[in-house]
């Protein structure tokens, strides 16, 4: 990782091989996350809200991102890494264009969840939690969505579908592919 | 109807103290699951010293199966917006924050939104209908962690860290967020503090059983007809919920209720006319919980329920202490032994003898209650595990003969 000064212009900090945006794209993610330290007076309070917003922004928190926060809020790396490691809504690799959350709550397990998800990843030959080789699909899965009434769903780009089957879940996960 | 007319009330017609004697004798108890005394609690925060308190709503809902807050913070969020302040008002403070989970981006939405209404209005923020009473309330958006909905490990995820709990004593009421005394009550228990201040404490008792006062909002899921939520009066026996509101199971019978999400238990049918409180599914061995209340039929399997709730806890455990981080991976091993039919029984003793370990020694609530699930499906199922031990070692003497 390059050494940063702490008001490093983020064009510097997209110049790391492993960025995978162009720098236009990448400097307004950074001025959103910008808008969003200077709204939280850079408090380090406000980690997890910047966290969300840069996760938002980037679409996953590469290393330089979380650098980039250590050192607007003043906080050690080591604290930004732990907090955005410790919650599972927080991605550290990249995500696939579309995706795919299985709610995998009681109700939803009692329904027949599990099977879904099982068939899913036999269609998609990934395991949950990861991106198919292509790039286009993210499998995740979800603790409870709190549909229970529509159980079992599953969200596809952000789209709830309740009272699934695995034939609805991977005609709705074709939908989506195609619509490109 | 009447929104904000008992913050209204409260202020001009109530001290602070008669705001917390009016709750004392509604009985109201907290809806997130423990059933702690709301006077009590806020009595106890009222006395701390200092300047700087804060009031805390745990929208955290994170058990799976419930929405009862969600449907509160989506439908009515001025409700609890109202109640938090009357809360401020009781214990003295100024400041308050709703932590709500991610995964409820409706309902972050909604409350934004009601609580720009109210700033509006001068419902919130300062001077109150023009009084002394100064409160604002912050909006605190979760990451997807479970353990967050544990009092210390909220306090420490609005600190904006790692949502670890920390031992208790000293509890948030003495303290809490920054150090400072902290009332922390469900988004259920606020939502209940207005209609007692407008209709008396005396309307709000006369309701429910005993110990336990009021309504109960449930969320009905699982293998039954008609899902949804109920709210129903403290007492209401199980199978007025599960079959008369419920409509039972489409086909085959009930086997079991599930309340109380990871933490809680299972009751089997023949428990049914259980008027529920909280005393007596504590009774039962499961707890009320947050509310979620998941029907299984015949085809559902307890064991692998068990394992289902030990692998969400094994998940969700934040790694903090040994007993709840190593216990549960422990135990999901032992059950999914067990599920493969190759346990004896033996494995099911030593599985016991662990359970009551990481009940009794974990840090905080999720691995002190973690093996609930697996205690009470062995206490009213236990033929389901026995059916699913390892095949009789003569019948692998004879499978070689």
């Amino acid at each position: 990782m390059p050494a940063l000064s702490p008001q490093a212009p983020p064009d510097r900090l997209t110049q790391h091989p492993s960025s995978p945006q162009d720098s236009a794209t990448c400097d307004r993610h950074y001025k959103t996350l910008d808008t969003t330290l200077k709204r939280n007076h850079y408090q380090p309070d406000a980690l997890i809200e910047v966290l969300h917003k840069a996760q938002e922004s980037f679409g996953y928190l590469e290393d330089e991102v979380l650098l980039y926060i250590a050192r607007q809020l003043k906080q050690p790396l080591s604290r930004v890494y732990g907090v955005a490691s410790f919650y599972h809504l927080f991605s550290l690799k990249p995500s696939g264009i579309h995706n795919c959350v299985v709610c995998l709550g009681t109700a939803c397990y009692v329904k027949g969840a599990r099977q879904i998800l099982d068939r899913l990843e036999l269609e998609l030959a990934i395991k949950v939690g990861e991106t198919t080789s292509d790039g286009q699909i993210s499998l995740l899965s979800a603790r409870c969505l709190g549909a229970c009434g529509l159980a079992p769903a599953a969200v596809f780009d952000g789209e709830v579908g309740g009272k699934l089957t695995a034939e609805d879940a991977l005609a709705r996960l074709q939908a989506l592919t195609i619509n490109d | 109807m009447g929104g904000y007319e008992p913050l209204y009330h409260a202020l001009y017609e109530l001290s602070s103290a008669a705001v917390i004697e009016e709750i004392t004798k509604s009985g109201l108890r907290g809806r997130g699951g423990g059933g702690y005394p709301t006077g009590l609690k806020w009595a106890t925060v009222a006395k701390m010293p200092g300047k700087q308190k804060y009031v805390i709503c745990n929208a955290d809902e994170g058990d799976p199966g419930a929405f009862m807050d969600r449907s509160v913070l989506e439908s009515d969020p001025h409700r609890v917006l109202e109640g938090m302040a009357i809360a401020g008002y009781a214990i003295g403070a100024n400041h308050g924050f709703i932590y709500v989970r991610a995964e409820y981006p409706l309902a972050i939405q909604r409350l934004t939104k009601a609580i720009q209404q109210a700033k509006k209005y001068g419902l919130l923020g300062s001077q109150i209908f023009e009084s002394g009473f100064d409160f604002k309330i912050d909006i605190r958006i979760g990451a997807g962690a479970f353990v967050c909905g544990e009092e210390t490990a909220l306090i420490h995820s609005i600190e904006g860290g790692r949502g670890n709990p920390r031992p208790r004593p000293p509890y948030p009421a003495e303290v809490g967020l920054w150090g400072c005394p902290t009332l922390i009550n469900n988004v259920e228990t606020y939502a209940n503090i207005t209609p007692i201040i407008r209709k008396g404490a005396e309307w709000y008792s006369s309701i429910g059983t005993a110990g336990s006062k009021g309504t109960k909002v449930f969320a009905l899921t699982g293998k039954v007809q008609h899902t949804g939520l109920v709210e129903v009066p403290m007492g209401t026996t199980l199978r007025q919920i599960v079959e008369e509101m419920g409509g039972g199971v489409a086909e085959g019978r009930v086997k079991a209720v599930q309340t109380g999400g990871p933490s809680g238990g299972c009751i089997p049918a023949v428990f049914f006319d259980t008027p529920v409180d909280y005393e007596s599914l504590q009774q039962l061995g499961t707890m009320m919980g947050s509310g979620g209340m998941i029907v299984m039929d015949d085809a559902t399997s307890m064991v692998e329920i068990a394992q289902f709730y030990m692998d969400f806890c094994r998940g969700e455990s934040c790694g903090k202490c040994v007993p709840c981080r190593a216990g549960t991976v422990q135990l999901h091993e032992m059950l999914t032994k067990i599920v493969n039919h190759q346990a004896t029984e033996t494995d099911i003793e030593q599985m016991e003898a662990l359970c009551q370990m990481v009940k009794e020694m974990s840090l905080c609530g999720l691995g002190q209650s973690a093996p609930n699930p697996v205690l009470s499906t062995l206490r009213y199922f236990k033929e389901e595990y026995l059916a699913r031990l390892r095949p009789e070692v003569e019948t692998f003497a004879t499978a070689k003969d």
